[in-house]
C-alpha cells in the first residue's frame, strides 16, 4: 500500500528531503536466532529465559514524556477520564461546561457530571460536580444531556440515566439557585424519570436528550437518539413543562444501515448572516443541521436540511450525503459532540469530545484521558452551499504572543523549509499556499482515486502534492505529523484537493494509534489553498479552506518534544513549485485551575 | 383450574424454550468471533452461560480474561524472582506493571463496568487495550518463553470477547 518516496533535488539553504517511506513496523515478529530454549520441553523449569534479542523491549514511556503530552490551552480536568461535553450554555454571565467524568480513574466508569465555568471559552474555573449517580434512576450512569434556556429564566437540564436495571430514561434537573451565577448546585426533579424507553425502542438505545426548540401550539420538543434494527433514528417528543412529554407519531428522521445515533443534534443556520441563530429559530433564510454521533464507527455525521414544524420531519437537501453516510464534522478523533447558542455573543458554538489514541495503559501512568477540542463557532458555508465552517473561538487569539511572518516562500519539488526552531509546541499557524500555473496546466489525469487514508500519506508523491507543514518534528525528522493538501485530476478530469493529516511518523513508540486521515476539501475558483492549525502538545487541530474540512489528531511523541519540537514546511510533489505565506504564533496556556474564592 | 393448568404447560413450555434459546444463543454467539472452539469451551464451562444473554456471555468472557490475567501476573512475579538478567528484568517489571495496574485495576472494571451499566462501546476499548498489552508483552519475549501460553490466552480471550462485545452495539 505505502509508496516509498523518491528523494527529490537538493536545493541550496533548504534541508535536503527526507522523507521517505514510513518507519518499519515495530511489530517484529519472532524471527530471531535465540535457540529454543530446551529446559521446558526436557521437563525441567526454564533456565535461560531472556529478553528475545534483536526485539525492541516494549515502548518505556517516560514521565518527561506522558507529562508532555498534557495540553497547555484545551479544556481538560486536572487528572482523570472525561468524554462527552454535555450542557453547554452560557448564563448569568458565564459559559458554563459540563462533561462526563470519572473521578476516581484515568479509564471509563463511575460516571458524574464535572462543571467548569468560563468568561471567554478559553481560562476555565472548575467547580465541584454538579451531578452524582445518587438516585435508582441514575444509579448506573449519569450521562449526556443538554440544557434549555427558557425565556423566563428557568435552565432545564435534561439528561440520561441509566438506572439500577440499566434501562436509559431521560431524567429532568435543574440549578438549586437561579440567583447563584456559578450554578454551583442541581436538584434533580422529585418526579423523573421523565422519560422511558417507548414500546418498540430497546431499553438500551434510547439517550442524550437534546436542547428543546420551540413547536407549534406553544409546546417544546425534544430529540433522542436511537435504532430500529440497523437504522438510525431520532425520536421527537413534544412538552409543555418538561415533566410530560407525548411522542410524537413517526421520527425526526432515519437513515437505513448507520445504527445507534448518539448524541443527536438538531439547529437551524442562517443562509445570509454571519451570525448564529437560537436553537427555536425557523423560517425563511434558515437550514437546519441534524447531526449524529455513529456509535458504530465512532464518528460525528451531519448533514444540511430542511425541518418543518408542521410535518416534525426533518428532510437533507441532499440523500446522498445524508447523515451518516456523508460529511462529518471532522476526520479525525471527534466524537460525541453538541452545539448551542451563545446569545451573549451571537454564535453557534460546538464541543467535541477528543479522546486518547495512545494506549490505556499509558492513560493509567500518567493520569488522564482526553480534552475538548477548542469551542468552534459553526456557521452556513455560503460559498458552496453544500458544507458548514467550524473554525476556533475568536477569543484563542488572546492567547497568541510572538508573531513570525514568512511571505511567498518558494518550495521546490522534494524540499523542507524550517520554520520554528523553539517553542513549536503550543503554536496558532496560518498558512496559504499557491501551485504554480505551469504545473497545474501540465498535470496528467490520474487513473486511481486518491484518499488520505488509503494513501502512503506525506511520503506518496503526486505532481501537484503533498506539501504543507511538518509540526512536532525533531531536527532528524525522525518523529513528524505532516499536515498537508494533495492535489490530484480525479478520474472525472476534474481537480480534487485533498486535506490530510499523516500520524504514521508522528512517534518511535509502537503502541499508539498512527493513522492517516482526511478528506476532499471544496476549493472555490480563487481561492488559495488555505490551513488553519492549533498545535499543543498532544492535540493538533487543523482546519481547511477557512474549516470547511477539519481534522484532528492525537500525537505521542518521544523525541520532538519540549525544546525539540520543531516546525517545518514541506513541499514532496514531484512537478510543482509551491508558494507558501505563513503566520506562527506562540501561545499562551490558558488558565484552567479549580475555581477559588481568592481567584480574583 | 383449567385454565391454570393451562397457564402452568405455556409456563413449562416457554421456560424449555428459553434454555434450548441460550444453548444456541452460545453457538449463535460463538460463531461471530475469530476463535469459535476457545469461546464455546470457555463459556460452556461457567454455568452462568446457560441462561445468559449476550451481555452475560460478554460478561462470562471477560471474567475469565480476568482469572487468566491474575494468573499470568502470578507467573511474571515469579520469573522476575529467579531471573538474573538485568534487560529481562527490566521488560518483566513493565509487563508486571502492565498487568497488574492496566490490565486488573482499570481495563477489566471498566469493562465490566460498562457491559453492566450498557455502555458497551467502553468495554470494547479496555478490552482491546488487554489484548494489546498481552500481545506486547509475548512479542517481546518471542515465541518461547515461560510466560507465551499465558500471554496468548489473554489476548486470545479478549479478542473473543472484544467480538461479542461489539454484538452488542
Amino acid at each position: 500500500m505505502a509508496l516509498i518516496g523518491k528523494s527529490g533535488p537538493s536545493v541550496s539553504q533548504k534541508t535536503d528531503l527526507t522523507l521517505n517511506a514510513p518507519a518499519e513496523s515495530t511489530n517484529i515478529s519472532a524471527q530471531f536466532l535465540e535457540p529454543v530454549s530446551r529446559g521446558p520441553s526436557a521437563g525441567v523449569s526454564e533456565k535461560s529465559f531472556r529478553l528475545h534479542s534483536g526485539v525492541r523491549a516494549p515502548f518505556p514511556w517516560s514521565n518527561t514524556m506522558l507529562s508532555w503530552q498534557r495540553t497547555g490551552y484545551h479544556f481538560q480536568p486536572e487528572k482523570n477520564w472525561m468524554n462527552d461535553p454535555n450542557g453547554p450554555m452560557f448564563y448569568g454571565g458565564w459559559y458554563h461546561f459540563f462533561y462526563q467524568y470519572n473521578p476516581d480513574a484515568a479509564v471509563w466508569g463511575n460516571i458524574v457530571w464535572g462543571h467548569a465555568v468560563s468568561k471567554d471559552l478559553i481560562e476555565w474555573l472548575h467547580l465541584p460536580l454538579a451531578m452524582v449517580a445518587d438516585h435508582w434512576y441514575d444509579t448506573n450512569g449519569v450521562w449526556t444531556g443538554s440544557a434549555t434556556l427558557l425565556s423566563d429564566g428557568q435552565v432545564i437540564m435534561l439528561y440520561t440515566g441509566a438506572t439500577n436495571e440499566s434501562v436509559q430514561v431521560q431524567n429532568l434537573a435543574y440549578p438549586a439557585d437561579l440567583s447563584d451565577p456559578l450554578l454551583v448546585d442541581w436538584v434533580k426533579y422529585p418526579g423523573n424519570p421523565v422519560l422511558v424507553p417507548p414500546p418498540g425502542i430497546d431499553d438500551r438505545d434510547f439517550r442524550d436528550p437534546t436542547t428543546a426548540w420551540y413547536g407549534p401550539d406553544g409546546k417544546w420538543r425534544i430529540a433522542i437518539g436511537s435504532k430500529v434494527n440497523k437504522t438510525g433514528i431520532s425520536l421527537v417528543y413534544d412538552t409543555e413543562d418538561f415533566k410530560k412529554y407525548e411522542l410524537i407519531e413517526g421520527v425526526l428522521h432515519a437513515v437505513p444501515g448507520t445504527g445507534m445515533w448518539e448524541c443527536v443534534d438538531l439547529f437551524p443556520v442562517s443562509l445570509k448572516e454571519d451570525n448564529g441563530l437560537d436553537t427555536s429559530f425557523n423560517g425563511p433564510g434558515v437550514k437546519h443541521v441534524l447531526k449524529a454521533s455513529l456509535d458504530d464507527d465512532k464518528n460525528d455525521y451531519y448533514a444540511i436540511g430542511t425541518y418543518s414544524l408542521e410535518s416534525g420531519n426533518w428532510t437533507p437537501d441532499n440523500p446522498n450525503l445524508d447523515v451518516g453516510i456523508g460529511l462529518r464534522y471532522d476526520y479525525g478523533k471527534f466524537y460525541a459532540s453538541k452545539t448551542f447558542y451563545d446569545q451573549n455573543k451571537q454564535r453557534r458554538i460546538l464541543w467535541g469530545w477528543i479522546g486518547e489514541t495512545d494506549g490505556e495503559s499509558a492513560d493509567i501512568k500518567k493520569g488522564w484521558a482526553s480534552v475538548q477540542s477548542i469551542p468552534r463557532t459553526v456557521v452556513f458555508d455560503k460559498k458552496t452551499g453544500t458544507n458548514i465552517l467550524q473554525w476556533p473561538v475568536e477569543e484563542i487569539k488572546s492567547l497568541r504572543k510572538s508573531c513570525k511572518k514568512f511571505d511567498k516562500l518558494e518550495v521546490g519539488p522534494g524540499s523542507v523549509v524550517t520554520l520554528e526552531l523553539e517553542k513549536a509546541t503550543q503554536m496558532d499557524i496560518t498558512a496559504e499556499f499557491e501551485i504554480d500555473k505551469e504545473a497545474l496546466k501540465r498535470i496528467g489525469e490520474s487513473d486511481m482515486e486518491y484518499s488520505c487514508s488509503t494513501s502512503g500519506g506525506s511520503a506518496q508523491r503526486g505532481e501537484l502534492g503533498p506539501f504543507g507543514l511538518l509540526l512536532l518534528a525533531d531536527e532528524g525528522r525522525c518523529e513528524q505529523t505532516p499536515v498537508y493538501f494533495y492535489v490530484a485530476k480525479g478520474t472525472d478530469g476534474q481537480l480534487k484537493t485533498f486535506f490530510c493529516t499523516d500520524e504514521s511518523r508522528s512517534s518511535l513508540a509502537n503502541d499508539v494509534d498512527k493513522r492517516i486521515f482526511g478528506s476532499t476539501v471544496p476549493v472555490i475558483k480563487g481561492e488559495k489553498l488555505s490551513m488553519r492549525i492549533l498545535v499543543d502538545h498532544s492535540i493538533i487541530e487543523s482546519f481547511a479552506q477557512g474549516g470547511r474540512t477539519c481534522i484532528t489528531s492525537r500525537v505521542y511523541p518521544t523525541k520532538a518534544i519540549y525544546g525539540a519540537a520543531h516546525l517545518y514546511l514541506f513541499n514532496n510533489a514531484t512537478s510543482a513549485n509551491i508558494t507558501a505565506s505563513i503566520q506562527t504564533w506562540a501561545m499562551k496556556s490558558a488558565y484552567i485551575r479549580p475555581y477559588s474564592s481568592h481567584a480574583f | 383450574m383449567r385454565s391454570s393448568v393451562f397457564l402452568l404447560c405455556v409456563v413449562g413450555l416457554s421456560l424449555t424454550q428459553i434454555q434450548f434459546s441460550s444453548a444456541d444463543l452460545v453457538d449463535q454467539t460463538c460463531k461471530q468471533t475469530p476463535n469459535y472452539d476457545l469461546c464455546v469451551k470457555t463459556l460452556r464451562a461457567d454455568p452462568r452461560s446457560s441462561k445468559a444473554d449476550v451481555t452475560g456471555l460478554a460478561l462470562v468472557m471477560v471474567d475469565t480474561i480476568k482469572a487468566k490475567a491474575t494468573a499470568t501476573l502470578d507467573r511474571i512475579n515469579g520469573l522476575l524472582g529467579t531471573t538474573p538478567d538485568p534487560k529481562t528484568k527490566a521488560a518483566l517489571s513493565h509487563f508486571v506493571e502492565l498487568y497488574d495496574n492496566a490490565v486488573l485495576k482499570a481495563d477489566i472494571p471498566s469493562a465490566i463496568e460498562a457491559l453492566k451499566k450498557g455502555n458497551p462501546k467502553f468495554a470494547e476499548q479496555g478490552i482491546n487495550d488487554a489484548a494489546n498489552e498481552a500481545d506486547s508483552c509475548d512479542r517481546a519475549f518471542g515465541g518461547a518463553s515461560p510466560i507465551t501460553s499465558f500471554n496468548r490466552n489473554v489476548s486470545d480471550l479478549s479478542r473473543v470477547a472484544s467480538a461479542i462485545i461489539r454484538l452488542l452495539s
